[in-house]
């Protein structure tokens, strides 16, 4: 038997979620989200390249967050099997032998859950490598569910012990700590969005929001891509530090953004009747890496005639009157694919996870790593409040410990 | 027999004092021994103007006649001051428009039909319809303004500059193309300090910002001793070296007004006597005016403020050749506004009131409030400044008056952008000043709004360098903190305060000046 933390299928909480809990995150993540501790037989996966793995560390993401608190779209309803432990950020060690790594081995997990861990034919997006893509997440051996974390079958990083394929594992070098190796899974994203955001030479990059997704976006777009000026929104002193560190040309609050970008990029700014202003020309790209209405529209807003914003964040609803008078072109970007086309130079050829494993060694991200909060798990809520105000207190990344009583 | 200003000591008997603080003032009452410097009252003022602008015009100073400058088939342009000046503005008829009506008739007489008439407003902000009628009055406005010939200088309109050259400094020369390239240039000019007037009329009111940005900049401003005086101003030196380019070029008919110290029309007139000398109507005003501003809303006071005229009396009007004609000018200001002053102090004391030059009809927002205090009135001497180098100013403001979108947009960057980086107005000019100067958006909004040019913001905090570099404390009373901290300053919450707080300065019984203004005063310091 293990203890984890389950989600579970409520309506009233899922109600009164959406009712209020944009206003009250916190006091609805904490005592009335749809989640509870309880004590479960350890997942198991019975089929060829499928092992057990005791959890290390375990972070809360920006998604978890929304789903706990009623703030997703039902849209994603169809591709979850409830009731499921959450955690996909995972850092783990296999209890038994996969494949070609043997017990012990550290791991942290792509949580996307292809063609390969649910052992049927590969899809086209599994095939070409576009592996979070994949078009048969609610099918083959396992219960619907898009990621690790999200489907009944494998358990989650929010438990002590999940499953998971061998597709999926990823060893972690000699001489990270856990909470480097926490990072490595939001960072693959990061490098997903990066190669989306299709940046040529030169070009000016708003990034709105300086959370987890805002500062690996930043760090990934300095590192792989050519970007000129990277413009990055932040609220909070620490990450105004980060963000700098972590290759922003300049950082702004967001009372600022439109201000700044307008006269760095020489732009014009008109105001609405009964709105917030706009940019008429603005930066060549922009990346929503919070996921609120204000930060999208502030990227729509922002974004030059013939730009591209980038959804990082989980999109909240949005005036997108821009992307269609601007002709912006608007790309999500979900997850990391197992072959990245857009790699170049030394990345070339290689996963999003080997190079984030790779980008998270470096020292500042080090040193972000130090930071970050772990908790046990019975005391999810003050874990869950912490993660709701991280950015107020002055973490960027909190998780769960499952090893830990205290 | 009008009384001069003078210097008054602080001792018991001395009532508070008048401290004006934007939208309001307090009564201050300060240390003993404290010199209070108080304005002469109003000189004698000219007793019939249209007959005092018509002999002006016909007896001019070294020049001929206006009406023997004036022919059939010429290029005529008048150019005037604008909304910058009179402050508080002028109550209508204006006396700019009085001389241009004159001026037009003569012109007429001679039957001149290419009549332009330009505000020269250099890098200040267009000026409404309503505000252009204000000045030029109601007949000239309608014979004008519906054809285009009235109309607010453009110093981005490229196509209507003309580069007359450099200065044998480098300085270059851009002005108005019709200004350059008429037959006659009459300048309608209103002097209500020293440092107006002269050269600088022309020279600056007509230039673009390729021409202003040889003298406009923290160098110059810093060796600028003081505005006031224009032979010991850097500012000045380089405006009278581009003035006497420009009369290479353009033949130029400069006319000069100076103004009495009637600043404040009833009820506000006890503000212009001194306060042992305020009678029970004079004390109850002044009750009345103090509780109805403490408990009326913002947006009122600005317009009971705003919405006031004064009914200045012309004390002398000159015209014919630019220096010439300045010199009277200048004669007539220091008689109005000179006031004797022995030696300097370790502290100056400041009120800054609702108005300066760039905030009619508008806010006094951080930086003009500090372009008034320390820009303005800190320059207010000759000689040497009133308080001494390494001591400390004290100013009255609340400092929180908003930026005004529409004509202030720079502002608001400059604010939260550059003052954010650097308070130094060398560092900021080397840094910033050419983006804000190209900047499209700021240029259309110069151009098409009612915007301040996007350099204008960097001029005030330049303005500002003397005394910066001078003064080693600068203590605002009353002032928003965060604000104050943003311009590189301190606040206090009251006089006592701010003098503790100068003390590690200025010691703990340092000599205080407070030049009780407005109305203006020149501090001659000895």
């Amino acid at each position: 038997m293990m203890l984890a933390l389950e989600m579970f299928r409520s309506l009233p909480r899922t109600v009164a979620g959406k009712a209020v809990g944009r206003r009250l995150p916190g006091i609805l993540s904490g005592y009335a989200a749809p989640l509870r501790l309880v004590t479960l037989d350890p997942p198991k996966v019975d089929r060829p390249g499928w092992a057990r793995l005791r959890t290390r560390l375990s972070g809360i993401c920006g998604s978890d967050l929304g789903a706990l608190s009623g703030q997703t779209s039902l849209y994603f309803s169809a591709v979850v099997s409830l009731p499921f432990v959450p955690g996909h950020e995972v850092v783990a060690e296999l209890v038994e032998d996969c494949e070609d790594l043997p017990a012990g081995t550290r791991v942290v997990v792509d949580p996307v859950l292809t063609c390969a861990a649910r052992g049927v034919e590969p899809c086209e997006g599994c095939a070409s490598g576009a592996t979070n893509r994949c078009s048969r997440i609610t099918v083959g051996h396992l219960s619907p569910g898009l990621q690790t974390g999200f489907c009944k079958d494998t358990g989650g990083g929010w438990g002590q012990q999940l499953a998971a394929h061998r597709s999926q594992l990823h060893p972690v070098p000699e001489g990270y700590s856990d909470e480097q190796a926490i990072l490595i899974e939001p960072m693959a994203c990061a490098v997903h969005t990066a190669l989306r955001a299709g940046v040529r030479e030169n070009d000016r990059v708003l990034v709105s929001g300086a959370g987890s997704v805002g500062l690996f976006a930043t760090f990934a777009l300095r590192r792989l891509t050519a970007a000129g000026e990277i413009v990055v929104v932040a609220k909070h002193a620490h990450q105004r530090e980060f963000a700098q560190e972590f290759g922003a040309t300049e950082v702004v609050a967001p009372g600022e953004v439109l201000r700044r970008v307008r006269r760095s990029t020489g732009a014009f700014q008109v105001q609405p009747e009964f709105s917030s202003p706009y940019l008429l020309g603005g930066v060549d790209v922009a990346v929503d890496a919070v996921g609120s209405s204000q930060s999208l529209e502030t990227a729509l807003q922002a974004t030059r005639a013939g730009g591209r914003v980038v959804l990082s964040g989980m999109p909240a609803p949005a005036d997108l009157s821009a992307a269609w008078f601007r002709e912006l072109e608007v790309v999500g970007t979900y997850a990391s694919a197992r072959h990245e086309p857009l790699l170049s130079g030394p990345y070339a050829g290689r996963s999003a996870f080997d190079v984030a494993t790779e980008l998270v060694g470096h020292d500042a991200v080090a040193r972000l790593a130090k930071s970050v909060a772990a908790y046990p798990l019975h005391r999810w809520r003050e874990a869950l409040d912490h993660a709701h105000s991280a950015g107020r207190l002055g973490t960027v990344k909190v998780a769960f410990d499952p090893r830990s009583s205290q | 027999m009008t009384r001069p200003g003078f210097v008054l000591e602080v001792d018991d008997r001395t009532p508070p004092l008048v401290v004006h603080e934007g939208l309001g003032f307090r009564l201050e009452s300060f240390p003993l021994g404290t010199r209070v410097v108080y304005p002469p009252e109003s000189l004698p003022t000219v007793p019939d103007v249209e007959a005092a602008i018509r002999d002006a015009l016909l007896h001019p100073e070294d020049s001929a006649p206006l009406p023997e400058l004036l022919f059939a088939g010429m290029r005529l342009t008048i150019a005037f001051d604008d909304l910058s000046l009179p402050l508080p503005s002028m109550k209508a008829p204006d006396i700019r428009g009085r001389i241009i009506e004159q001026v037009l008739t003569l012109a007429a007489e001679a039957g001149v039909d290419d009549v332009e008439i330009v505000a020269a407003n250099a890098l200040h902000r267009r000026m409404t319809a309503a505000e252009l009628r204000h000045i030029v009055g109601e007949r000239v406005f309608r014979s004008f303004y519906p054809q285009g010939l009235l109309y607010n200088f453009d110093a981005e309109d490229r196509d209507n500059l003309a580069h007359l050259g450099t200065t044998d400094h480098g300085e270059d020369i851009e002005i108005s193309k019709r200004a350059a390239e008429s037959d006659l240039l009459v300048y309608v000019n209103v002097n209500l300090v020293a440092m107006d007037g002269g050269h600088k009329s022309v020279g600056i009111g007509l230039a673009s910002y390729k021409s202003l940005r040889h003298h406009h900049n923290p160098k110059t401003m810093v060796q600028s001793r003081s505005f006031m005086d224009h032979k010991k101003s850097a500012m000045h030196h380089s405006a009278w070296r581009i003035g006497r380019v420009i009369k290479d070029h353009v033949k130029v008919f400069q006319i000069e007004t100076t103004l009495d110290n009637d600043v404040f029309p009833k009820p506000f007139d006890f503000f212009q006597k001194r306060e042992w000398e305020w009678g029970v109507r004079d004390q109850g005003s002044m009750l009345a005016a103090k509780r109805g501003l403490a408990v009326a809303p913002q947006k009122l006071r600005h317009k009971l403020f705003h919405d006031m005229r004064s009914a200045y009396g012309l004390t002398g009007i000159s015209a014919g050749e630019v220096e010439a004609v300045h010199e009277k000018t200048l004669e007539r200001v220091h008689r109005q506004q000179v006031v004797e002053v022995q030696g300097q102090s370790d502290v100056l004391v400041l009120g800054v009131p609702y108005l300066g030059p760039y905030n009619v009809n508008s806010s006094m927002n951080p930086i003009l409030a500090t372009c008034m205090g320390l820009g303005y009135y800190f320059n207010s001497y000759r000689h040497q400044p009133v308080v001494r180098r390494g001591g400390a100013v004290i100013l009255y403001h609340p400092l929180n008056e908003g930026f005004n979108q529409l004509h202030h947009p720079s502002y608001v960057d400059f604010y939260e952008e550059v003052l954010a980086e650097s308070t130094d107005p060398a560092v900021i000019g080397e840094k910033y000043e050419q983006q804000f100067a190209e900047d499209e958006w700021y240029r259309h909004l110069y151009r098409t709004s009612h915007a301040y040019h996007g350099v204008h913001p960097f001029y005030m905090w330049y303005w500002a360098a003397h005394a910066m570099d001078h003064v080693d404390e600068v203590i605002w009373v009353g002032a928003d903190r965060k604000v104050a901290a943003r311009l590189g300053f301190r606040a206090a919450s009251t006089l006592a305060d701010a003098l503790e707080m100068a003390s590690g300065t200025v010691g703990t019984s340092p000599s205080i000046t407070y030049l009780h203004n407005p109305p203006q005063l020149l501090a001659d310091v000895r």
